[in-house]
């Protein structure tokens, strides 16, 4: 089923109720959100907490300590919305916001080979669009379609934000949008600290109206902060504590002894649970331990969605 | 503002002459980004500056980048007689000849800031140079002693490093080279956890016992310039070795090599890195090394 790529509007008249303009009865919502698959992380197990993945409509903020993969999440979602959905991803295009330069152009060709690799491992599972996939994906196909923007100040932040409306309705086929990280031009020269909730508000509230008028997924990378709770100090997601009600979904990566943990911290669907993952060079997959019968996430992907055909 | 991602943008990147580390970074030390060396005292951070200062400027053939370098010397630890010593030890072909080795060692420039406002000026004034292309290297050692001595802990000088750490990025980024900070560590005090409210319960008996075991050593600077840096190396001894550890990359996976400081620079011990996971990546030891660096010979364990 391919996933619609102009953005449209389900009217209250289309339900049969006209009770309020504009409004979509919850019955109309749930079929609607059926018609929006999720993108894969590549990690089984995180997947599985996140419903499938992470989903189209809603801002998804994924926070963590330096070194614990959140640039290399990043990557392999942009790589990731790339596949065919059959196949976990969205078949589209990804915009990536970098406003810290930790964009590697290698590691993203590197995950990007890896992808395509897996992605022949399915070869036994030959379907049409598969086809059309593996001939024209090679690994510079896939970074073309990366749309990076490197940002120096919040004002550039704040401005490119508020111009991915227009760019957006020039490139329909984007279908992710990923803000790497959204913290750190708000940490520098802030003396104003109401000015600052006033923009990250105005900001969040631009993104959560992209992803629902153009059916994006928006995946924002934070940072961590200390904050002195109950007698000692503790971590948490930067941006205080106006910013943490803004997204959707709330992610925070941990480490838990020598394992890289995701925890889902706030969703209005999702329970609240942990899963493993690792970072290889091949990118986000399963955690070592847990991998025993699968090989890679996308295999077992494929299994699941084929089977439903 | 807008680029489109190919594969013709690798940066390059500065080799290290060090097997093991130049493989797991994918050939050395990346242009572009901020590079960040951190360990405790005495522990070979300045060693391997004026050893990438040195290869920045050889020429090609010898893998250098045949360019300039600004050294920002903070803690006045550069020693030119040193730099000299590494050189004729690594390259004694080059070396040898005095008009050489006046001509590699004229392309070091060495800064001497005596506080944090006269480094901002000079700042300014090497945005300029990276302008006409020659620099090919930003060293500054360190980081840590230009902030540390000016402000009390707190905003002022998260503020104040915030603005540096932008401007050096946005330095190394456009003009397209390495730039190496070196930084300090601090004991972490008892008061600093380093958990997640979900998990306090779990977590509290083992930190015990950890700080119980380790001298427990952390970065200077705080946790927004250890967001800040792209790569960050730790220098730690366990045990009387020493190892050279890559903490946070976008590329490599976490991996320690074992060092001396040898009179040709530092030497890895072992081109395979050994992999760390969770905890180690992060903390730095600081056991049973000795304090001395050897000018004259091999080094003491």
């Amino acid at each position: 089923m391919r996933v619609a790529s102009h953005s449209h509007r389900l009217d209250g008249s289309a339900g049969g109720c006209g009770t309020v303009n504009g409004a979509q009865t919850a019955w109309d919502l749930l079929h609607e959100e059926a018609m929006f698959p999720r993108i894969t992380t590549s990690c089984e197990d995180l997947d599985n907490i996140l419903g499938g993945g992470i989903n189209c409509k809603e801002v998804t903020e994924i926070g963590g300590v330096p070194g614990i993969g959140k640039t290399q999440l990043g990557i392999q979602l942009a790589i990731n919305v790339q596949i065919p959905v059959d196949y976990g991803g969205l078949g589209g295009k990804a915009i990536y916001i970098d406003t810290e330069g930790s964009f590697m152009v290698e590691r993203a060709l590197q995950i990007a080979e890896a992808c395509i690799e897996d992605m022949s491992e399915c070869g036994g599972l030959l379907r049409k669009d598969f086809q059309a996939f593996q001939l024209k994906m090679h690994p510079n196909n896939i970074l073309e379609n990366i749309f990076y923007f490197r940002v120096c100040s919040y004002t550039e932040q704040i401005a490119l934000i508020n111009y991915l409306d227009k760019f957006i309705s020039e490139h329909k086929d984007v279908k992710i949008v990923i803000v790497d990280s959204v913290t750190f031009h708000f940490r520098q020269d802030f003396d104003d600290l109401a000015l600052r909730t006033r923009l990250l508000s105005g900001m969040a509230l631009k993104l959560m109206k992209l992803a629902k008028d153009f059916s994006l997924v928006v995946v924002l990378l934070n940072q961590v902060t200390t904050k002195y709770i109950d007698g000692s100090f503790q971590l948490t997601l930067a941006l205080g504590d106006s910013w943490s009600h803004s997204c959707t979904n709330r992610v925070i990566l941990y480490w838990n002894g020598n394992e890289r943990y995701a925890y889902i911290d706030k969703s209005p669907s999702l329970r609240s649970a942990s899963a493993p993952y690792s970072v290889t060079s091949k990118g986000i997959r399963n955690s070592a331990s847990n991998c025993k019968r699968i090989k890679s996430g996308v295999v077992h992907l494929v299994i699941s969605r084929v089977g439903h055909g | 503002m807008e680029l489109r991602v190919q594969n013709e943008h690798l940066a390059g990147h500065l080799p290290t002459h060090m097997k093991g580390l130049d493989e797991a970074l994918c050939g050395g030390i990346p242009f572009g980004v901020l590079t960040e060396l951190v360990g405790p005292a005495g522990i070979g951070k300045t060693q391997f500056c004026l050893k990438l200062s040195l290869l920045a400027s050889l020429p090609a053939n010898y893998g250098g980048l045949d360019g300039h370098v600004i050294y920002i010397d903070v803690e006045s630890k550069f020693s030119s007689r040193r730099l000299i010593e590494i050189g004729v030890k690594s390259f004694p072909e080059i070396f040898h000849r005095k008009e050489m080795a006046q001509e590699m060692a004229g392309r070091i420039h060495v800064l001497r800031p005596a506080s944090l406002s006269e480094f901002t000026e000079s700042l300014q004034q090497i945005k300029v140079s990276l302008l006409q292309n020659q620099v090919k290297l930003l060293v500054i050692d360190s980081m840590a002693a230009l902030v540390t001595g000016e402000f009390e802990h707190g905003a002022p000088r998260q503020k104040t490093l915030g603005w540096h750490v932008s401007f050096i990025k946005s330095l190394a980024e456009f003009s397209r080279i390495p730039v190496v900070v070196t930084n300090q560590v601090r004991s972490q005090s008892r008061d600093e956890t380093c958990h997640y409210f979900f998990q306090v319960q779990s977590w509290n008996e083992t930190i015990e016992d950890r700080t119980r075991h380790d001298s427990h050593l952390v970065a200077a600077l705080g946790i927004n310039w250890a967001h800040a840096v792209t790569i960050r190396l730790v220098l730690e001894a366990k045990s009387g070795q020493r190892f050279i550890k890559v903490a946070k990359s976008p590329i490599a996976p976490p991996l320690a090599f074992p060092f001396n400081i040898t009179s040709s620079g530092i030497l890895l011990l072992s081109d395979d890195g050994i992999e760390l996971t969770g905890p180690d990546i992060n903390t730095i030891h600081c056991q049973g090394h000795n304090d001395i660096i050897n000018f004259g010979g091999e080094s003491l364990q």
